[in-house]
């Protein structure tokens, strides 16, 4: 089992027709995923790689019948793409774009409410059920189909993860990089909820990183929600205050967002924490119900 | 992007945010005239990007023209040392000099990001002057937020609550409210992502000021605010990070030994947490970005490398979609342009890892190849050492 995207996701692709869009999209499909049309603004009716275009996501949605769409246009227009799909109606809208400005976003969270369109990022490698579907730009074939779910505010660093798991024979129900900008769509919380109720999931792994307090949040939630066993990691126990690491979201401020304090909420509210990021897939391996070790 | 205070008041004044008459000076003699023009009492402040300046002794009173010459002299090429600057402290290249104000109270009035509601939060205290990160700690309940709803923007019914919420005298409201819907139209105006005004300041004689500003801009927004752009001062950045923004690296300069070359955020974080796992020490946090061309690969080891500190480089590269083999054609050409003369590791992983070590070790350069990222950082770590010894 899995959750959000399956072998029934209809994927439109917003910026389809760019360098980027096309190059991923094409690695989808190779993937297994069922790209169903394309939206650039003023190349409707054409055709491309095989893919149907249309000048908007109102048309395509009605045309070519897609619940889902993934977002490739730069960041300037980015915001605007995700109110389109989301007045669309899909169920589902990853945006892969780096550098959507903050208070563009803040108003793409005001559109959103009490519409059913759930969002996944800005910033972020997507989503993937192994086997099933894949939305965005990781590789796929490092995953293999399982029962532990993944979710995380990074993306090279949810590939190790998902290749330590992988390596040692522990596949993933569904990897989510939620991203890693300050204000996202899709929070830790709401995807351990939504693995909460697959049954399909036995286990989650749960990659956080310095700045802000989204993990302490989850760990919160974990104690108080979850009987299926989480293994956390934090990223940036030796990153100093007030320096922003890469992602937008990544700076310790204020005393706020130290991996120290993370870890210790995380081991309190009973996950198990892989202090050392190569010990991420033994330490799932040790908490997977019904492991051998 | 930080800027001056200089400059976050002249951004305040222009929003109708009122701040204390007063000009930047980058002479003693400057520093000087602008005193006279002013009469009276003045301030001389320091212009650096970090805090604390006042208790570092770079922010002094002057009670004639005279004397603001003095301290403008003795502020002006100062290394000003503050618990923000680091030990080494930064070099003042210009003050700002101020009408001296009368204090009667002082209050805290701040506008930031929440990232858990996704709103703009606008907070007021009536413990101004002080670090609000301390009240914030110890006295949670004297920070007043008003949430901000988007697109409508700061209410005037919520300045106001926040207003009266600090005791301040109901004929001061109507100014105190004006105040902040100012403050509010510069954050949203300029993409801010903080505005503090702290001390917000009464004076003996009932009217209200911005002390001291500080705002900070949302690098994503920058694009569409040249005016704002413009503000940006490189004096107060290190050279090789500036470098290094130049060539699209995410490059921060840390203190320790051991060079680091990864793609993506999370990733170089969790191999400098690995390093120091260890018994090593990263020298920086460097992100090649998702795409390690030899091009980017040669740019980043020249910045590693303008690190006189470091004595090994660990270069650990997850190349998911990208073949390892090209990775390794990159690094390995980065490396001979470049005659390096400290070891290397390399941990490579992703499709073509194979042909990608067999590059790597056919090449001749004295590189040693890591499975996995324990093996890398224990390997960079003990390079690291021995070339010390």
């Amino acid at each position: 089992m899995s959750i959000l995207v399956d072998q029934d996701t209809r994927l439109i692709v917003q910026g389809l027709t760019g360098r980027e869009g096309t190059f991923h999209t094409l690695q989808c499909v190779r993937y297994g995923t069922r790209v169903v049309a394309g939206v650039t603004p003023g190349k409707g009716g054409t055709v491309h790689e095989g893919i149907p275009v249309f000048n908007g996501m109102a048309q395509a949605c009605r045309e070519a019948g897609g619940n889902a769409s993934a977002i490739f246009v730069p960041p300037a227009v980015a915001a605007d793409a995700i109110m389109e799909a989301v007045d669309a109606g899909v169920d589902l809208v990853v945006c892969i774009t780096e550098g959507i400005p903050t208070l563009d976003m803040i108003k793409v969270r005001r559109f959103m409410a009490g519409k059913k369109s759930r969002l996944i990022g800005p910033n972020c490698p997507g989503i993937i059920s192994p086997g099933k579907c894949k939305i965005g730009i990781m590789p796929g074939a490092i995953h293999r189909e399982g029962p532990v779910g993944v979710i995380s505010r990074s993306g090279t660093l949810t590939y190790e993860a998902v290749q330590q798991l992988s390596s040692r024979g522990i596949g993933q129900s569904t990897c989510i990089g939620i991203g890693g900008d300050p204000i996202i769509g899709t929070s830790f919380v709401d995807a351990l909820r939504l693995f909460k109720e697959d049954p399909g999931t036995e286990a989650i792994v749960l990659i956080g990183e310095i700045g802000g307090t989204a993990e302490e949040a989850a760990a919160r939630y974990v104690r108080s929600h979850l009987s299926k066993p989480v293994v956390g990691f934090i990223a940036g126990q030796t990153a100093p205050p007030g320096r922003r690491m890469g992602h937008a979201g990544a700076i310790i401020s204020g005393g706020q967002g130290t991996a120290e304090e993370k870890i210790r909420l995380m081991e309190e509210c009973g996950l198990q924490v892989a202090r050392s990021p190569a010990d991420i897939g033994e330490t799932t391996a040790r908490i997977l119900p019904g492991s051998s070790s | 992007m930080k800027i001056h205070e200089f400059q976050a008041k002249a951004i305040l004044s222009d929003h109708g945010v009122p701040v204390p008459r007063g000009k930047v000076a980058d002479s003693k003699e400057k520093a000087r005239e602008i005193a006279s023009d002013l009469g009276g009492l003045v301030v001389v402040k320091a212009q650096i990007h970090a805090g604390g300046r006042g208790k570092g002794g770079g922010v002094r009173l002057a009670r004639s023209p005279e004397e603001a010459q003095e301290v403008a002299d003795s502020i002006l090429g100062m290394q000003l040392v503050t618990h923000q600057t680091g030990p080494e402290g930064q070099s003042v290249k210009r003050v700002l000099v101020e009408e001296g104000l009368k204090i009667q109270r002082e209050f805290y009035l701040g506008i930031a990001i929440d990232r858990d509601a996704g709103k703009v939060v606008v907070m007021a205290s009536r413990e101004g002057g002080v670090e609000i990160e301390k009240v914030a700690a110890e006295t949670p309940d004297l920070i007043l937020k008003e949430p901000v709803e988007p697109g409508l923007g700061l209410t005037p019914f919520q300045a106001r609550k926040l207003a009266f919420g600090l005791d301040l005298p109901a004929r001061l409201v109507p100014d105190a409210v004006r105040f902040m819907l100012a403050l509010y139209r510069a954050f949203q105006d300029t993409d801010a992502s903080l505005a503090e005004v702290n001390p917000l300041l009464l004076t003996e004689d009932g009217r209200l000021y911005a002390l001291d500003a500080k705002i900070n801009f949302d690098d994503n927004a920058l694009y569409r605010h040249p005016h704002v752009r413009h503000l940006r001062d490189t004096d107060e950045e290190d050279p090789s990070e500036i470098e290094a923004g130049k060539h699209g690296l995410n490059y921060i300069k840390l203190d320790g030994n051991v060079g680091c070359m990864v793609n993506g955020a999370g990733l170089a974080m969790a191999t400098m947490d690995i390093i120091k796992l260890a018994g090593g020490s990263p020298a920086n946090f460097l992100d090649v970005g998702g795409g390690a061309t030899a091009e980017q690969v040669r740019n980043a080891f020249g910045i590693i490398l303008s690190d006189a500190n470091v004595k090994a480089v660990l270069i650990n590269i997850f190349g998911g979609i990208m073949r390892c083999d090209i990775v390794a054609r990159g690094v390995v050409e980065a490396a001979k342009a470049m005659q390096l003369e400290v070891p290397i590791v390399v941990r490579l992983e992703g499709t073509n890892l194979e042909q990608g070590r067999e590059i790597l070790e056919a090449s001749g350069l004295s590189l040693t190849v890591a499975s996995g990222m324990q093996d890398a950082a224990e390997k960079v770590v003990r390079l690291a050492s021995r070339s010390m010894a």
